[in-house]
């Protein structure tokens, strides 16, 4: 009987097609807007991966998520240096300077500064030059984002021409020299990203009573970080956060102060809805057209049981095709986006997520058909 | 022994708060290895008997027995089991799965009785052959003449090797000529050893073929069977 079920089912290619449309829609939906969420929601806190080295961040308690700089005195990277446990602790400035470009424009850039000894904290990897070379004189690395776009110099022609190794800034009328491009991760944030030393990024900024926007610190070894963050904690006062801690506070900040949890939800359940209609209406309607081959059947034997199986199989058949084509178009739309600015993350959990939202709409559209052809009079099939 | 044995069968539709009486205590018998036809007006309950016969419409009054089975008595399952077994169908409008080959369409009835497809698709060949199709097996019911679709539906209807075939309108859908053929074919195919046939029809053409012919009005038999076939049937 199954055998009869899928070639009943493929019979009519066009209602056959429209339903595996209508899931392929469903499913890609369902997998595509959640892999963008859960792309832009990791670039909340790329920046702290990026940094990655320190175990435990320290920062002011008030401080929301990692773009929320409220910034501490000096003197506090002292104090958390003396907490036992801690193996170093580093100060890292981060903060937005105005910047001249040569054709005389301003951009407003984030400005990192590393300890001037160790340079701790700076970028991942690096496209030109060595992170080193930040101990020359006046020198700053430009992250390869802003390097190409926002910084860029346009010319006379109108083509942009990417900020170089060797060229010329002004952040905040302090001359800076350009002395390597380095590779980041997006963030949310838009402007360029600037990487100096504490000490000259300090001298950059506009004059403040405190500067010092975190301590990065690496815990002994086989001390446990939950407890070093509580030890930091009662002896300073401040918050301390492990990496992973630090993420979580970010993620969850936009999470529940920004709309783009709702946007994307609206996105999804639209998806559903859309792929639910077009998927249900047609089996609903291709099971009505073969009501009377079902009524045959019914006449000559087969019992609802049996014919309560063809249904669901022919469900899933178009499900599996559907889900199967909906999470291969986002994967071919993931890696033909992979060099843009659009973020884009596909954990296997979003293939349950789509793969059960799939299911809920075949077994919707299939539960409207059951019904119909459960009642079935199978003294029908003598009407002409 | 009879093929078909009937006693007092009533039954009432409800339409539109409206209550039709379409079998008013209908007395039938049909010995095996008849062929009878079921003659009438329209409307006078010819399809409703034969529905209650094959065991696919319930009646509300008195009994049906088709070979010495009380189909009201059965289980659901049994009865489905029962009619899967026993009853071959044959209709006026073919009802064909049009997305099935010929010789698929030949072989449902195995296949719903369990056999395993390459067997029945072999069954359904044979039977192909013995209707003159031999040669449409990969057909589809579209890429075929009514005729030729009505054939299908006969080696259908007969696959699976049932003791009672039941038909409606057989031949109104089909010419005069392909119509006898069609006739020929089930009252050849049809009547082997323990068989029974019966056939709802209009058509006075095909009156030769019965074997007994009972005349149905305003829901009961009002001639009994004879054996003579009528040429002047109003019908
Ligand atoms: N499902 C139904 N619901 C309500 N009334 C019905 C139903 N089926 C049949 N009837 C009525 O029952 C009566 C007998 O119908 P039936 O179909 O048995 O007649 P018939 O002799 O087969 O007619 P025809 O020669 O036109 O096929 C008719 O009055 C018909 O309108
Ligand atoms: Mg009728």
């Amino acid at each position: 009987m199954s055998y009869i079920a899928i070639r009943m089912l493929m019979g009519d290619r066009s209602k056959y097609l429209g339903i595996i449309m209508g899931l392929t829609f469903a499913s890609l939906i369902m997998t595509q807007q959640p892999a963008i969420f859960v792309g832009l929601m990791t670039r909340s806190f790329s920046f702290i991966s990026d940094v990655g080295l320190p175990d435990i961040w320290v920062m002011d308690p008030k401080v929301q998520f990692v773009d929320d700089v409220k910034p501490l005195q000096d003197t506090e990277l002292y104090r958390v240096r003396g907490v036992s446990g801690v193996d170093w602790a580093m100060p890292l400035y981060k903060g937005l300077i105005k910047a001249r470009l040569t054709n005389g424009n301003f951009q407003t850039c984030n400005v990192i500064g590393l300890d001037d000894a160790t340079l701790i904290g700076g970028p991942p990897e690096m496209i030109e030059g060595r992170l080193e070379d930040l101990r020359r004189a006046d020198s700053v690395i430009v992250d390869q984002y802003g390097a190409n776009e926002k910084l860029g110099v346009k010319g006379p022609d109108g083509t942009l021409s990417p900020l170089k190794v060797g060229d010329l800034l002004e952040l905040n009328d302090h001359r800076a020299i350009v002395v390597g491009i380095a590779k980041t991760t997006r963030t949310f944030q838009s402007q360029p990203v600037v990487y100096t030393t504490y000490s000259r990024a300090k001298n950059m900024a506009p004059r403040e009573r405190k500067l010092l926007s975190f301590i990065l610190v690496k815990a002994k070894p086989s001390v446990a970080l939950e407890e070093l963050t509580r030890n930091i904690e009662s002896h300073t006062g401040l918050a301390a956060y492990t990496q992973k801690g630090f993420q979580e506070l970010t993620y969850n900040y936009y999470m529940k102060n920004t709309g783009i949890p709702i946007n994307f939800g609206i996105s999804v359940a639209l998806g559903f809805l859309v792929g639910a209609a077009i998927a249900g209406q047609t089996f609903y309607s291709f099971t009505l057209e073969n009501l009377r081959q079902f009524a045959v059947l019914k006449a000559m034997g087969a019992g609802n049981g049996t014919l309560l199986m063809m249904i669901l199989l022919q469900a899933s058949i178009v499900g599996i095709i559907g889900y199967g084509l909906g999470v291969g178009l986002t994967s071919v739309f993931g890696w033909a986006m992979r060099n843009t600015i659009l973020s884009f993350k596909f954990p296997w959990q979003l293939l349950v997520f789509s793969g059960v939202g799939v299911m809920l709409i075949c077994l919707i559209a299939a539960g409207i058909s059951i019904r119909k052809v459960m009642t079935l009079e199978p003294a029908m099939v003598f009407k002409t | 022994m009879m093929a078909v044995h009937c006693r007092n069968l009533t039954k009432r539709y409800q339409a539109g708060g409206q209550e039709v009486m379409a079998l008013r205590g209908v007395h039938l018998d049909i010995p095996v290895g008849q062929l009878m036809m079921l003659v009438g007006p329209s409307g006078c309950g010819k399809t409703t008997l034969i529905s209650v016969i094959a065991g696919i419409l319930d009646q509300d009054e008195g009994t049906c027995e088709v070979y010495g089975v009380d189909l009201k008595s059965l289980s659901d399952r049994d009865k489905l089991a029962f009619r899967a077994k026993n009853i071959g169908f044959v209709f006026q409008s073919y009802n064909l799965l049009p997305s099935l080959t010929a010789q698929e369409n030949a072989a449902v009835p195995l296949i719903i009785n369990g056999v395993k497809r390459p067997l029945a698709l072999q069954a359904a060949r044979e039977i192909l052959d013995r209707v003159g199709l031999g040669q449409r097996l990969t057909s589809m019911p579209s890429q075929l003449s009514g005729g030729q679709q009505q054939r299908v539906a006969i080696a259908r209807s007969l696959v699976h090797d049932p003791r009672l075939i039941v038909c409606d309108e057989p031949t109104s859908a089909l010419d005069h000529d392909t119509g006898q053929r069609v006739m020929e074919l089930l009252k050849g195919v049809a009547l082997d050893a323990g068989k029974a046939l019966i056939i709802v029809t209009h058509d006075e053409r095909i009156f030769e073929f019965a074997d007994t012919i009972a005349h149905m009005d305003d829901g009961n038999i009002v001639k009994s069977p004879s054996l003579q076939p009528t040429s002047t049937s109003p019908y």
